[in-house]
C-alpha cells in the first residue's frame, strides 16, 4: 500500500477525450438526417415569417395591405387577376397592382386577409401553447416532485375559505370577511404545529389526511382529459365576449393535460435518480434540484408535445372561428375566411381552397417537425431512420 | 494506513434504525402491508476506518445509506454523528451536517446530471455549503479533479463525454468537494470492468490515506468488500446477521448465513459474474417477513424456536457478533 499515493494518477484509463461537439450541433445532424421533420421545420419558419410581416403590414392606421377594404364593384375576383383600375379610386387599389389571391364576396383582397390570419393563427397557436405548457409543468411538477405528500382535512378547509374570500370579496359583510379571515388563520396554526402531534376528537378530524396532492392534481387531469374539449370549448367560448384573448386562454385552459402527464412521469423517474440524490445529499435547496436537475431534463418531452400541442391549437381556432365563435368579424383569420368562402364553393373555389391548405400545411408542418423533434430527442428512436 | 487515524474515534452511531416501506393497493391506495428494508440496525464506525457492507440484492443496504444519509425519514432508531444525535432534525437543521457525509453511487451514467457540465456538477458542493467566489470555486474544481485524476479541461464537458470509470471518478470529486469525514460507496465498483474496477479500488484507498476518510463500503462482491474493509456487516433482510473485524469474518464466521455465502463465494474469476444464490429455499421477500429468524425458511440448522419471537446481536468475543442463537451452544 505504500505506493498507492501516487498510484491513481498513473494508472488512470486513457483520457483523450473525442471531439467536442455541442448539443445545438448534435441537434443538427440529427435533424438533418430527419428529412420530414426538416421539412417541417423549413415550412414553420417560413410561416412564422410570413406571420410577423402580415402583422407589420396589415396594421396600422395607414396598412399597406388593407384586410378590411371593401370594393363591392370587384367581389369575387379569381386569384392573379388584374384589378379595373377605371373603377378604383386612387387608395384602393392592391399594393402590387394584381390581386395575388383574389378577392372574396365584398371584395376584400383576400391575400392581405390571409396575411392577417397567419398571424391570428401564430399568437393563438403559441400563446394558447404557452399557457397549457405552463399550466402543464407546474402542475405536472408538483405532482410528481411533492406528490406523496398528504393533503389534511384542515388544508382543504383553508383553500376552501381562501377560494370564497377572494371570489366574494366585495359582496361580503365585513363581519363575515373577519370571521372567515380568522378562521382561516386559526387554521394555518393549527397546521404549523399539528404535523406531528396525536389529537383526539374533532382536531384528529382535522388532521386526518384526505389524499396525496398527487391523487388530486391526477384526479384533476383524469376529470379534465373526459370532456371532449372541443365542445368545453364551445361552450366557454360561446358565453365570454367574443375575442381573440379569451379564445387563446379557453385553449390553452383545455389542453394542459398531456404536458402535465409528461412532467409528472419525468419528475416521478428524475426523483429517483442518483444525480437528484447527490444533490440532496449536499444540500441542494429544493428549488434549485427542481429547476437546475429536473425542469431541464424534463422538458424535452413537454417541448415535443408542445410543438404538436401548437398545430392542435390553430386547428381549434380555425374550427371555431368556421362555425362563428372565434375572433370578432372584421378581422380576418383563416377559419372565417373559410366559413364565408363556403358560401361560394362552386363560384369561388379559392375562397375555401386557399385558408383550407394553407392550415393544412401549418398543421402538418407542425406534426412533422413534433415528430421529428421526439426522434432526436429520444435516444432510443434515433437509430431507427 | 489504518493506523494513523486516531485510534477508536467513533463517527457514526446506529442504534435501531428501522424503515418500513408501505405496500399500498386498490384505488384509496389502502396500505395492505409493510416492506421491512432496513428493520432495526446497530452500528459503530470509527474514523478513518471501513466498513464492508455485504448483502443479498433487496435486504436493504441502500436504504440503511440513505437513513444514514438523512434522505429519508427512519421510523425508528437514533442516528449519532460525532456524538451529536441528526435523526430528528429538520431540513433547514440538517444543512450544516450535509457536507460530512457524502454518497458514490452505483450506476455511473445516472449519477451526474446530463445537462450539467462536469465543472458545474462538482461546483454544485461548492455553492451549497458556500464556497464564496466564481474563482475560488473554479480552482476548487481543477483541484478535485486533479485528486480523481481527471484532467482539468474535462470541467467544461459533459458527462456523456467520459466513460464508465471517468465519470465515476467525477462522482469521486463532487462528493469531495465539500470535505466529508464518511463517504457510503454504494457499490461503486459493481457496473465497472474488473479492470478499471482495481483502479476506482486504489482510488478510494489512496484519498482515504490522503484524506483520513471513513468509508461505508456496500457491495455484492465479497472479495472486493475483503479487500477495502475493516469491519464487515453481513445484511439479510434488513437485519444485520453477523458483524465483526473482516479477518474474523471471513475466517471465523459462525452465522449459517455468512457461511452460506462465504463458502459458496467463487475463486476469483474475473470473468464470472458474483451473484450468488447458492442457498435453497425462496429469493427472501422483505414483504411482511414471517416472526422469529428471519433466515428461517433457508437456514439448514433451523429448528422450532428459530421461528418464536426476536433474536438478538449476540456478542461472541469483543467485536465480534452473530444474530444467531445457536452460536451461545458452543
Ligand atoms: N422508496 C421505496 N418505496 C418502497 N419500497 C422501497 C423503497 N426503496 C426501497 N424499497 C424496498 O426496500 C427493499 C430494500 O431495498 P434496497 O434498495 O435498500 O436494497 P439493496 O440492498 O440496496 O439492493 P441492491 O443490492 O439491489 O441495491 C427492497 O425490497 C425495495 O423494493
Ligand atoms: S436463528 Fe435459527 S434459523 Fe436463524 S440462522 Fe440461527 S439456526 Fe438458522
Ligand atoms: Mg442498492
Amino acid at each position: 500500500m505504500q505506493d498507492s499515493g501516487s498510484e491513481h494518477t498513473l494508472s488512470t484509463e486513457a483520457l483523450d477525450l473525442p471531439a467536442r461537439q455541442t448539443r445545438l450541433q448534435e441537434f443538427w445532424a440529427q435533424l438533418r438526417k430527419n428529412r420530414l421533420a426538416l421539412i417541417g421545420l423549413v415550412i414553420f419558419v417560413l410561416f412564422f415569417i410570413v406571420a410577423v410581416t402580415g402583422m407589420v403590414l396589415t396594421t396600422g392606421t395607414s396598412p399597406q395591405l388593407d384586410s378590411s377594404l371593401v370594393r363591392l364593384q370587384e367581389k369575387l375576383r379569381p386569384p392573379l387577376s388584374r384589378p379595373n383600375l377605371k373603377s378604383l379610386q386612387a387608395d384602393e387599389v392592391p399594393v402590387l397592382g394584381i390581386y395575388l389571391l383574389g378577392t372574396d364576396e365584398l371584395g376584400r383582397d383576400v391575400f392581405a386577409r390571409m396575411l392577417q390570419g397567419a398571424w391570428v393563427s401564430l399568437t393563438v397557436g403559441f400563446v394558447a401553447v404557452g399557457i397549457a405548457v405552463l399550466i402543464g409543468i407546474i402542475l405536472g411538477g408538483l405532482s410528481g416532485y411533492y406528490g406523496h405528500s398528504p393533503v389534511r382535512v384542515a388544508q382543504v378547509f383553508i383553500a376552501v375559505l381562501v377560494v370564497l374570500v377572494v371570489t366574494n370579496w366585495s359582496r361580503l359583510s365585513f363581519k363575515t370577511l373577519a370571521v372567515l379571515i380568522s378562521i382561516t388563520v386559526a387554521l394555518a396554526v393549527f397546521l404549523l404545529f399539528s404535523r406531528k402531534k396525536e389529537f383526539g376528537g374533532p382536531l384528529f378530524l382535522l388532521n386526518t389526511q384526505l389524499f396525496s396532492v398527487d391523487m388530486l392534481i391526477t384526479g384533476l387531469i383524469d376529470i379534465m382529459l373526459c370532456f371532449p374539449s372541443f365542445f368545453l370549448i364551445l361552450t366557454v367560448v360561446a358565453l365570454l365576449p367574443a375575442s381573440i384573448y379569451n379564445i387563446m386562454i379557453v385553449i390553452g385552459l383545455t389542453s394542459w393535460m398531456g404536458a402535465a402527464r409528461f412532467v409528472r412521469a419525468e419528475f416521478l423517474s428524475l426523483r429517483e435518480q442518483d444525480f437528484v440524490t447527490a444533490a440532496r445529499a449536499l444540500g441542494v435547496s429544493d428549488w434549485r434540484i427542481i429547476f437546475r436537475h429536473m425542469v431541464p431534463n424534463a422538458i424535452a418531452p413537454v417541448l415535443v408535445s408542445a410543438t404538436i400541442g401548437i398545430a392542435g391549437a390553430i386547428l381549434t381556432e380555425a374550427g371555431l372561428s368556421f362555425l362563428g365563435f372565434g375572433v370578432p368579424p372584421p378581422h380576418a383569420t383563416w377559419g372565417n375566411i373559410l366559413s364565408d368562402g363556403k358560401n361560394y364553393l362552386f363560384d369561388a373555389p379559392w375562397l375555401t381552397i386557399i385558408p383550407g391548405v394553407a392550415i393544412l400545411v401549418v398543421v402538418l408542418s407542425f406534426n412533422l417537425f413534433g415528430e421529428g423533434l421526439r426522434d432526436i430527442l429520444n435516444p432510443k428512436l434515433r437509430e431507427r431512420h | 494506513m489504518k493506523e494513523d487515524s486516531s485510534g477508536n474515534n467513533v463517527i457514526l452511531k446506529v442504534q435501531g434504525l428501522k424503515k418500513y416501506f408501505p405496500v399500498r393497493r386498490g384505488v384509496l391506495q389502502r396500505v395492505i402491508g409493510w416492506i421491512m428494508a432496513v428493520d432495526g440496525v446497530d452500528l459503530e464506525l470509527s474514523g478513518g476506518k471501513t466498513l464492508g457492507l455485504v448483502g443479498e440484492s433487496g435486504c436493504g443496504k441502500s436504504t440503511l445509506a440513505r437513513l444514514i444519509l438523512k434522505l429519508v425519514e427512519p421510523d425508528a432508531g437514533n442516528i449519532f454523528f460525532r456524538g451529536e444525535e441528526i435523526t430528528g432534525l429538520s431540513r433547514v437543521e440538517m444543512k450544516p451536517y450535509r457536507r460530512f457525509m457524502q454518497i458514490i453511487f452505483q450506476d455511473p451514467f445516472g449519477s451526474l446530471n446530463p445537462r450539467m457540465t462536469v465543472g458545474q456538477s462538482i461546483e454544485e458542493g461548492l455553492r451549497a455549503v458556500g464556497v464564496g467566489s466564481l474563482e475560488q470555486r473554479r480552482r476548487r474544481v481543477v483541484e478535485l479533479l486533479e485528486m480523481v485524476g481527471i484532467p482539468a479541461l474535462a470541467a467544461q464537458r459533459y458527462p456523456h463525454e467520459f466513460s464508465g470509470g471517468q465519470r465515476q471518478r467525477i462522482g469521486i470529486a463532487r462528493a469531495l468537494s465539500v470535505d466529508p469525514e464518511l463517504i457510503i460507496c454504494d457499490e461503486p465498483v459493481s457496473a465497472l470492468d474488473v479492470s478499471i474496477q482495481a483502479q476506482i479500488l486504489n482510488l478510494l484507498r489512496s484519498l482515504q490515506e490522503g484524506l483520513g476518510l471513513t468509508y461505508i463500503f456496500i457491495a455484492h462482491d465479497l472479495h472486493v468488500v475483503e479487500y477495502v474493509s475493516d469491519n464487515v456487516a453481513i445484511m439479510y433482510l434488513g437485519h444485520i446477521m453477523e458483524y465483526g473485524p473482516a479477518e474474523v469474518v471471513y475466517s471465523q464466521h459462525l452465522h449459517p448465513y455468512s457461511s452460506a455465502l462465504l463458502e459458496a463465494a467463487p475463486v476469483p474469476d474475473p470473468s464470472a459474474k458474483r451473484s450468488w444464490t447458492p442457498l435453497a429455499g425462496d429469493v427472501p421477500s422483505p414483504f411482511n417477513p414471517p416472526p422469529g429468524c428471519k433466515f428461517q425458511n433457508r437456514c439448514p440448522l433451523v429448528e422450532d424456536r428459530c421461528r418464536k419471537g426476536e433474536i438478538t446481536l449476540y456478542e461472541v468475543n469483543g467485536a465480534h457478533r452473530v444474530r444467531c442463537w445457536k452460536v451461545l451452544g458452543r
